[in-house]
């Protein structure tokens, strides 16, 4: 019969009207600068700098200035300086590290290809700036954020790293125990406790233990 | 009820009822002081002026009266149909907009004071070329007619600014004056959209003011007046004592109302049959060459119409001011007209939520195929009706069941007629 449905047409549209008071199935709006979307963990945009003493955030850094990051960036928005003594002897750590966000395109290779777990994905995206160039240009100290950072932004990662870190620091102790060692031989058989690093240090006899053995 | 008194005293009240011994006279006994309050405030105003002035300030009251209220109800209007069809589509519609100097949300209830601000602060452009004459003055005729349909509505009782014998016909008459204006303004921008968009909205309109008229016309039968004013007294009765005898509750008056119904939503330019503003096809239609002050204006004259329509509907039909039940009378009348006509500005809203638009053929199409025959067979019903008025006992019965056949089952056979070939769409490629 005709008008029947536009009866349901309406019926369909009441239920809506109706429901998009009590039932938050229907009523999914967000209402955004207060209210913000709890994201998923894996979602990434712009590369962070990580820091492990959240008193000292740039001397703590992770970061050795290798570098490798810059050479890999596709898009090549990351800038470092290695910082250097006044005799020129690399320190180890950036004087400069800027990445400017308006031309990273969010790939993370710069996060896989560091060898010292140093950069990761930060979840900020609020990111719109009054200046057009600068602002977008995020330096050092912009970049450094803290371990506990990171954990609350991928909690499940971020505890891989940190195992493979203890695992790294502990392996490069008996490392340097192995070393130490052979230099004091004439006290090791009095210190007999210092025998169970040694057996595996030879294997291990490479001073550098983050990166893989090169075949 | 002491309404059988009231019938013979109609007098227009824009002839000077304003002192208080009249209206003592006028108002039975049994009002309350709430239900007297706006007649006596009026006295207060005026009760001091020279009777042959008085009419004057009355007129005038009543003019800034009408005007100051329907603008703020379009628009808390405005408001309230983005907030309904926001929660139709499951979103808060706007809710953002801060009171004035306060940086406080109300639930966006200072919406439309932005919007009134944005509007005000818009360029006003007039096209190259554009008869400006014309442009400018579209806007103004349109809004003048809209007030003037508001003119002839009894909002409650005695509380009509013009009270005129023939006061149905002045509200069509001033109504059909707007489609002038429409084409006013799709000429006068020298746009060629603009003038087939106007061209088409005259088409629509002129197809829909036939229903319209023809469903009032049973109306005018038997009532037997085209005042306004008379027509709601008519309802004023009771069936068995408390049921209402507005007209929506018989046959005719059923079948009348739907038809007056669609026929409005078209008339007022709504969803679904908003074709003369048709954003997706036309651009804006007749408003395209519009911009700021003047395009309000053409937006208040959209929610004025509408507002006129729905009174007319509910004056028609709905029985005006009266309440719907005899106890409920002491509820002043004019709130009963507020809120039947908001109960009717809310379907408005709730169906253009609901329907898409409709196709320029089928609009008309349902115009001449369904309504404007339903409307003529609907006369006929009525005729029906006035002539058995007498009949009783076991007769009455059998009196709803005929009026009802001849309404149902021509509504069967041209609703099969109107939707013949249109049946269920398969879709081949489309999942």
């Amino acid at each position: 019969m005709l008008g029947t449905g536009l009866l349901q047409g309406l019926a369909v549209t009441a239920k809506n009207l109706v429901g998009s008071f009590h039932d938050p199935e229907r009523y999914v709006t967000m209402e955004y600068p207060e209210v913000k979307t709890k994201l998923p963990e894996n979602y990434r945009n712009f590369p962070f700098l990580v820091h492990d003493d959240p008193k000292d955030p740039l001397g703590s850094l992770r970061c050795v200035a290798c570098t490798i990051c810059e050479t890999e960036c596709p898009p090549q928005c990351i800038y470092i300086v290695m910082d250097r003594d006044e005799k020129g002897k690399a320190l180890k750590r950036p004087k400069v590290f800027d990445i400017d966000i308006s031309v990273c395109m969010s790939c993370q290779i710069c996060v896989e290809v560091c060898p010292f777990d140093a950069i990761k994905m930060d979840q900020h995206y609020e990111i719109a700036e009054t200046n057009r160039f600068q602002g977008l240009l995020l330096s050092r100290e912009q970049l450094s954020k803290s371990n506990a950072y990171y954990h609350q932004l991928h909690p499940t990662e971020a505890a891989a790293v940190d195992a493979l870190l203890a695992e790294q620091k502990a392996k490069q102790a008996a490392a340097k125990a192995a070393k130490a060692a052979p230099a004091a031989k004439p006290p090791a058989p009095a210190a007999p406790a210092a025998n169970p690093p040694p057996p595996p240090a030879p294997s291990a006899e490479a001073p550098k233990p983050p990166t893989p053995p090169a075949p | 009820m002491s309404l059988p008194g009231q019938l013979s005293v109609l007098f227009p009240l824009a002839s000077g009822l304003g002192a208080s011994s009249p209206l003592a006279a006028v108002l039975p006994a049994s009002d309350s002081a709430l239900e007297r309050l706006p007649l006596t405030l009026r006295g207060l105003l005026t009760g001091w002026l020279p009777a042959s002035w008085q009419w004057l300030a009355n007129s005038l009251i009543a003019i800034v009266v009408l005007i100051v209220a329907f603008a703020s109800l379009f628009a808390l209007l405005t408001l309230a149909e983005r907030k309904i069809l926001g929660r139709v589509q499951n979103r808060p519609g706007p809710n953002r907009a801060p009171l004035p100097f306060l940086n406080l949300r109300t639930y966006g209830l200072a919406q439309p004071v932005a919007d009134g601000v944005k509007m005000l602060t818009k360029e006003d452009i007039v096209p190259d070329g554009a008869d400006r004459v014309l442009h400018f003055l579209a806007p103004i005729a349109l809004l003048a007619f809209s007030i003037l349909t508001l003119a002839v509505i009894p909002y409650g009782r005695l509380l009509v600014a013009l009270d005129l014998d023939a006061s149905v016909l002045f509200f069509f008459a001033a109504g059909a004056a707007t489609e002038l204006a429409v084409f006013m303004a799709g000429w006068a921008s020298r746009n060629k959209y603009s003038l087939l968009a106007a061209m088409r909205a005259l088409a629509q309109l002129i197809s829909y003011e036939l229903p319209l008229l023809l469903s009032v016309v049973p109306v005018v039968l038997m009532a037997g007046s085209l005042s306004t004013s008379v027509i709601v007294e008519r309802q004023g009765e009771w069936w068995l004592g408390f049921l209402p005898r507005w007209y929506v509750f018989t046959p005719w008056g059923l079948a009348g109302f739907l038809v007056f119904f669609v026929a409005s939503l078209a008339e007022s330019n709504r969803s679904p049959f908003d074709l003369p503003e048709a954003e997706s096809e036309l651009i804006a239609g007749h408003l395209t060459e519009y911009s700021g002050f003047k395009y309000a204006l053409f937006f208040m004259a959209e929610y004025f119409g509408m507002c006129a329509l729905c009174g007319m509907a509910v004056t028609l039909f709905l029985g005006g001011w009266q309440a719907p039940l005899p106890f409920l009378s002491f509820i002043p009348s004019y709130l009963w007209f507020a809120g039947k006509l908001l109960a009717l500005l809310g379907v408005f809203m709730w169906i253009r939520a609901s329907f898409p638009r409709l196709r320029i053929d089928q609009l008309t199409r349902l115009a001449w195929k369904f309504l404007v025959p339903l409307a003529l067979i609907n006369l006929g019903t009525t005729a029906f009706w006035s002539l058995t008025a007498d009949w009783a006992g076991l007769l009455q019965p059998l009196r709803w069941l005929i009026a009802a056949g001849l309404i149902a089952g021509p509504f069967l056979l041209l609703g099969r007629n109107l939707s013949k070939g249109l049946g269920p769409r398969t879709y081949r490629y489309a999942a």
